[in-house]
């Protein structure tokens, strides 16, 4: 375990923060101003993925694939929010978990109709494939440094927006007080639909990211979603802030505590007892995290409200 | 006599009148089937305590059917076989980690509580993947069935079928005992109305976090006759898609009633089943059905037959 | 009965309390009066339990009572009726009341013997429904009432948890004159059996029933006396009674 080994995991656990991020922000926003669950935000996840496949296999040049694959995805997230999410604003939890629940059923299935159930393969054109040489003199590969340069563009842009802009202020006013942003006559449902196009577009572009180098298949959108769901409870619904740090906190702590807590706990205890502790309790670590975070803070690091 | 006793009664007497009528048509796979939905209605039944009277939308309900059926199996893969022993530890394993889990997860409320049930069934889960000696990801075949000393033989499935069923009715008759009880009061006047069950001097945290554990020891069971119906225990018993299918057999049937748990339960399984035999990909029908149900059809198949219970 | 010093309650920039100093004897009916925004209600959630004031004490019987939760004050005998009807939709009013008995006999942990049908709870309730007229609308679901009947409600529940303090927020909100009558009617027979605190703007009420009253502008008490001096206070009524009275 060297330290090189360390830098480079801990830039891993940045650059699956970042994906998280990208999913929560939108997400918690979603939940902090329509004050609506909404499960079927994994599934623009994985249909961003997907259609990145689809597309850049089809138009046969990268950037005309993510472009459309961002486009295709906001459509989607569209639909669902006119067909379905629509009637379950003022529905109360509960109908808004079942019926999003029912829409993953459908779009993980929908997915398997046309694609199958395996995993699909995402290739990458050549220019992000390579590696750089780290100041520790291992080696990185180049997609993945940039996956954390664009994440930290959004998180800056995002930052700019939601701190700077009419736009921006509407938002965070809408996260504290709904009723009262409604009263002050401005447009809501405008205001929700772009709120939500966001998060969609913010969702298909982590999904196409992480094609490459996670499993593009049925029912991926759901195993980030409820780690997403981690970092919203750790950072506190409705603040992009909170969703930023909540979501460096979990990329890291999870990815760091597969990686060395096995090595760590043999260090400790018996090797064959560190096999079979270690990656249960690397598997727990962030949900342990997220109890003792609600422990001294109910509602969560940043909370609104 | 009341006329919801008297269709309950019928519906008992089709439910035990089931495995001869079954044999006799040569169809015994409706014994299978409609004990895998009575193991089911169990499970479903205990999520109504909390979801249906109690107002907890616990969407990680199946780590509990997890726990019990991993209890049977982890004791049968080291020689236990005693059923006295096995469902006991189901149903107690259920109940401490329902404690665990509800102590944390009861202090919060609203969209709050829904992911963190969420969050913590599916670190059962991937705890469950991770444990590589039980099959991890891919489960394990139970060894053997649990042993009752000789009362009861889970092989045979009309016996089997017979201690499901009263282990339902069991269930259906305590849940109604508790929820018409003080603490049911307590329970869902909070559910009812927070703000005044505090104004009028209770506090819901204990009571809630009783129901979560009666909820829990109750689903425990129902894991341990799961896996001694499926004779296979893999993690996929608590996911939350086995979650989300708890919750619709609660809301399908209609909440906060008795016989709402039974039905709805009875409801999916069926659908999946015809959907099952029409198509591979049943979830791309099953889905929107779903969507269409929370949208249109709010009060659940109980509420056709009789009114709420107030 | 009930003493409370310097309270304060701050919402960001606004001063809710403002320092807050007030008492209530044994047997009195206290008003408080105020415009709208006064802070009335957030001085009850403070002495109730819902709200937790910044700075301040709040003693009930001799005890302090200030870090108390809402539930832990409701049992040592401290019984609220919201401003914004807050009943129990769902059961009937019979039910409604017989959970207030609930609250206040022995402990809840009873998982067997049915309460729907518990003498020990019924019988109370009906009296304390019968009480106030509401008698022959024991089964009738809470959603179900007028709104004048549901007010009534609120007072029922208040009254069936045997309280040594009542705090009334705004009982007679919304209803007519013949509802509003038979109110004060009822309020004026609790008057020597009970300790009260009644927030209200109907002055008709105020001055029929209150032994003293309090007057709570921009969260501060600009005055506290007997319902003629109160009448007759210059800033009084300047700053709210105005043109009434």
């Amino acid at each position: 375990m060297t330290w090189g080994l360390v830098f480079e995991q801990l830039l891993n656990g940045l650059q699956y923060g970042v994906m998280l991020f990208l999913m929560a922000a939108g997400l918690t926003l979603v939940l902090g101003i329509m004050n609506m669950v909404n499960l079927a935000h994994g599934s623009l996840y994985m249909v961003g993925a997907y259609l990145a496949v689809a597309l850049t296999g089809w138009t046969g040049n990268y950037f005309a694939g993510v472009a459309l694959a961002l486009l295709g995805t906001l459509l989607v997230g569209m639909a669902i929010e006119v067909v379905t999410l629509r009637t379950l604003y003022n529905r109360d939890h509960l109908d808004q978990v079942l019926a999003t629940f029912g829409l993953i059923l459908f779009f993980n299935e929908l997915v398997s109709m046309i694609w199958g159930r395996g995993a699909q393969y995402a290739s990458l054109p050549g220019w992000l494939q390579g590696h750089i040489d780290l100041f520790t003199g291992s080696r990185y590969p180049v997609y993945r440094v940039a996956i954390l340069v664009v994440g930290l563009l959004v998180a800056i842009l995002l930052w700019y927006v939601v701190t700077r802009t009419r736009l921006g202020m509407l938002v965070r006013a809408g996260a504290s007080n709904r009723t009262m942003v409604g009263a002050l006559g401005v447009n809501i449902k405008l205001l929700y639909t772009v709120v939500f196009g966001v998060g969609a577009a913010l969702a298909g572009l982590a999904g196409l990211m992480a094609g490459p180098i996670y499993a593009v298949q049925p029912g991926m959108g759901e195993l980030i979603l409820i780690q997403v769901f981690v970092v919203i409870v750790i950072g506190g619904i409705g603040s992009v802030r909170g969703a930023l740090v909540g979501a460096i906190v979990v990329g890291v702590v999870d990815t760091l505590g597969r990686a060395f807590l096995k090595p760590l706990l043999a260090s400790v205890i018996s090797p064959p007892a560190a096999e079979a502790a270690g990656p249960a309790l690397a598997s727990m670590l962030i949900y342990l995290l997220m109890a003792l975070v609600l422990a001294v803070k109910p509602a969560g690091l940043f909370a609104n409200r | 006599m009341k006329p919801r006793l008297l269709l309950w009664m019928v519906a008992v007497a089709v439910l035990v009148a089931l495995p001869p009528l079954a044999i006799a048509l040569g169809q015994t796979y409706y014994i299978d089937l409609v004990r895998r939905v009575l193991i089911l209605s169990l499970a479903a039944i205990s999520l109504n305590l909390i979801l249906g009277y109690g107002g907890l939308v616990s969407f990680g309900h199946a780590a509990y059917l997890g726990i019990g059926a991993y209890s049977v199996g982890i004791m049968a893969f080291y020689g236990v076989a005693s059923g006295w022993l096995q469902w006991p530890l189901a149903i107690g394993a259920s109940a401490l980690v329902a404690l665990a889990i509800g102590a944390v997860s009861i202090r919060t409320s609203g969209i709050y509580f829904i992911m963190i049930t969420l969050a913590f069934t599916q670190m059962l889960y991937y705890l469950g993947i991770s444990l590589a000696e039980f099959g991890g990801d891919d489960g394990m075949r139970l060894k053997a069935r649990s042993q009752f000393s000789g009362l009861i033989d889970l092989s045979d499935p009309v016996a089997f079928y017979y201690l499901a069923l009263a282990l339902m009715l069991l269930a259906v008759f305590i849940t109604y005992k508790i929820v018409n009880s003080r603490f049911g009061m307590v329970l869902r006047a909070a559910k009812s109305n927070d703000a005044r069950t505090r104004a009028v001097g209770f506090s819901p945290y204990p009571y809630r976090l009783a129901a979560f554990v009666i909820a829990g020891a109750m689903c425990g069971l129902a894991g341990a006759l799961y896996a001694n119906h499926t004779n296979y225990i893999t993690p996929g018993l608590m996911s939350w898609q086995q979650s989300g299918d708890l919750m619709f057999m609660v809301i399908l049937g209609g909440m906060a009633s008795t016989a709402g748990p039974v039905l709805g339960t009875f409801a999916l399984i069926l659908i999946e089943e015809l959907l099952k035999g029409w198509t591979e990909y049943w979830q791309v029908v099953l889905g929107p059905l779903l969507v269409l149900s929370v949208i249109f059809f709010k009060r659940g198949l109980a509420g056709m037959f009789y009114k709420p219970d107030a | 009965m009930l003493e409370v010093r310097a309270l304060t309650k701050q919402f960001g920039a606004l001063r809710a309390s403002d320092g807050i100093d007030f008492d209530v004897a044994e047997g009195e009916t206290h008003a408080v009066i105020g415009p709208n925004g006064a802070g009335k209600t957030t001085f009850i959630s403070q002495l109730a339990g819902n709200l937790r004031p910044d700075s301040g004490r709040v003693r009930f019987a001799g005890a302090d009572i200030t870090a108390l939760p809402a539930p832990r004050r409701a049992r040592l005998g401290l019984a609220r009726s919201f401003q914004i009807t807050s009943v129990y939709p769902d059961f009937s009013v019979l039910h409604n009341v017989a959970l207030a008995i609930q609250a206040h006999s022995g402990h809840s942990f009873r998982f067997w013997r049915d309460a729907r049908s518990d003498p020990a709870l019924i019988e109370p309730a009906r009296k304390v429904l019968d009480n106030l007229g509401l008698g022959g609308r024991s089964d009738v679901l809470a959603v179900n009432l007028s709104h004048g009947e549901q007010r009534q409600l609120e007072v029922a529940i208040a009254l069936a948890t045997a309280p040594r303090l009542l705090l009334l927020d705004e009982p007679m909100a919304g209803m007519g004159i013949e509802e509003s009558q038979r109110m004060i009617a009822l309020l004026a027979s609790l008057k020597r059996r009970h300790t009260i605190i009644l927030v209200e703007h109907d002055m008709d009420a105020v001055f029929r029933l209150a032994d003293r009253i309090s007057v709570l502008v921009y969260g501060r008490v600009i005055a506290t006396d007997t319902p003629e001096r109160i009448r007759a206070n210059e800033e009084v009524r300047r700053a709210y009674l105005g043109t009434e009275a």
